[in-house]
């Protein structure tokens, strides 16, 4: 393989990155802990939960970014996890994370079973622009679980701003009950039940049969693909938009544990 | 005398105390290891896959790696060729910036020292830009790739190493947080300044020592 000779002076890999940052990070923001007041907990399912902060001094995020959340023990133990911002951009002074509880989760398990409004927590961020969708270009959007957080905070930005840029959500859960989300979804949104459904919708996992019509309808120019869920979903998912010819360059992917 | 492992929590980026408790928070039993650099925590039999690309599909017969730059013989190994160089095995622990350890792995492969002694850098050379097939960045200090500190790893535990692991072979520089050991390398190339890569360009540290806990630019 030749290597690339540069021009710029800045090197640059003879593969194009399958997934170029979509935005310059300020590093100030995700440099400082600052306080996140919890005012409001909203069960989702029953077992995600949404958590609304306070964080009078945030910075501002994009839909697709993530915090670093810490919480601190007594004796000075900390805890820190990263997890996706679920609510849209807006002044509001708010910030939502919509959290799984995780068997045995120190940091999950406190949020689900002692947090309550006026608790306080840490929070640094908004971190990583690779997710990130500024809104600008279409957006195919394929999420798991809880992996569909930070593509709600898209959907929901697409709405609150009105955009007219085309976005398709295709989300996966084992059951209606454990469909997060289910009242805010509209026609952007295919919900993909793996374990049991309602009379008359069908049941089984993500497949080739339900990309087909959204890449066959896709706009002029393509999809950006965020793909978002476990590491299993994720290799899955994504295998099956190459497969379709998405292309891999356009295919960004968050998996968590 | 043990180092106490919360020191660096307590205290803030200024070394002044600075404690703000979670209402009910206990967390979890405490584990008083000093191979765990401030928080973290032991994933035990977890290895978690945080790639932000699609798993390339590339097999060993295709797998190149190659030192270009600032080096006197630019070469490319193929992985007969990587694979003559003198084995070598890393056997410890590992750093996740998200947050998780995973004590006493076991890669196996070669010494990046091997590579880097037949394309010899210039002495002007100072960083490098680690490389994957998939077009992914990480850069490092030369110094943190030298010295028996870094290797070129085709094995796990003994077995090949998986493709979402970075299969067929994939740099593993453990004493750095591990976005810096690149999955499914390609090359690294030599340079006289540090040169961002994918997450350093998206808000993480340029180094990344999991001891100072230097997640993010400015830590």
């Amino acid at each position: 393989m030749p290597a690339t000779e540069t021009v710029t002076g800045t090197f640059t890999p003879p593969t194009r990155f399958a997934v170029p940052g979509r935005i310059e990070v300020g590093s100030r923001a995700a440099g400082r802990w600052q306080t996140a007041t919890l005012t409001a907990i909203r069960r989702e399912t029953p077992r995600a939960a949404t958590f609304r902060f306070a964080v009078p001094e945030w910075a501002g995020h994009l839909p697709g970014q993530h915090l670093m959340l810490r919480l601190t023990a007594e004796d000075g133990y900390t805890a820190q996890r990263h997890y996706s911002i679920a609510s849209a951009p807006d002044d509001s002074g708010h910030i939502e994370l919509t959290l799984d509880h995780v068997e045995g989760g120190e940091v999950s398990g406190w949020f689900h079973t002692v947090a309550r409004p006026g608790d306080r927590v840490e929070v640094r961020g908004p971190l990583s622009g690779f997710f990130a969708w500024p809104g600008d270009r279409p957006a195919l959007l394929i999420g798991a679980g809880s992996g569909v957080v930070p593509l709600m905070s898209m959907v929901r930005h697409h709405r609150a701003r009105g955009l007219t840029v085309p976005l398709r959500l295709l989300v996966s859960a084992r059951s209606p009950e454990e469909l997060i989300y289910a009242r805010e979804y509209g026609p952007e949104t295919t919900p993909v039940l793996t374990r049991s459904a309602p009379e008359g919708v069908p049941v089984g996992r993500l497949t080739a049969a339900h990309l087909a019509p959204l890449m066959d309808d896709r706009p002029a120019g393509g999809w950006e693909a965020y793909v978002c869920g476990s590491n299993a979903f994720a290799e899955h998912a994504s295998r099956l938009l190459v497969a379709a010819g998405q292309p891999v360059d356009r295919i960004r992917v968050e998996r968590f544990g | 005398m043990t180092p106490d492992p919360w020191a660096a929590a307590r205290s803030g980026p200024e070394g002044t105390t600075r404690m703000n408790i979670t209402r009910g928070f206990t967390g979890r039993p405490r584990v008083s290891d000093p191979g765990l650099p401030p928080g973290q925590y032991d994933a035990g039999d977890d290895w978690p896959v945080l790639s932000a690309e699609v798993t390339p599909d590339l097999a060993a017969a295709d797998w190149t790696f190659r030192v270009d730059g600032l080096v006197e013989r630019e070469t490319t190994w193929t992985w007969d060729e990587a694979h003559a160089l003198p084995a070598s095995a890393y056997r410890g622990d590992i750093h996740c910036v998200t947050g998780w350890s995973k004590f006493g792995v076991r890669f196996g492969g070669v010494l990046l020292d091997a590579f880097l002694d037949a394309a010899r850098p210039l002495p002007s050379a100072t960083h490098a830009v680690a490389y994957s097939h998939t077009g992914y960045t990480a850069n490092l200090p030369l110094a943190d790739l030298t010295g028996g500190r870094a290797w070129i790893a085709w094995e796990y535990d003994g077995r090949p190493l998986d493709p979402e692991h970075g299969g067929p072979a994939r740099l593993v520089v453990p004493h750095l947080y591990f976005w810096k050991s690149a999955k499914w390398i390609a090359g690294l190339r030599i340079l006289d300044h540090d040169e961002p890569g994918f997450w350093e360009r998206n808000g993480y540290h340029a180094r990344g020592n999991p001891w100072q806990e230097q997640r993010y630019a400015g830590d």
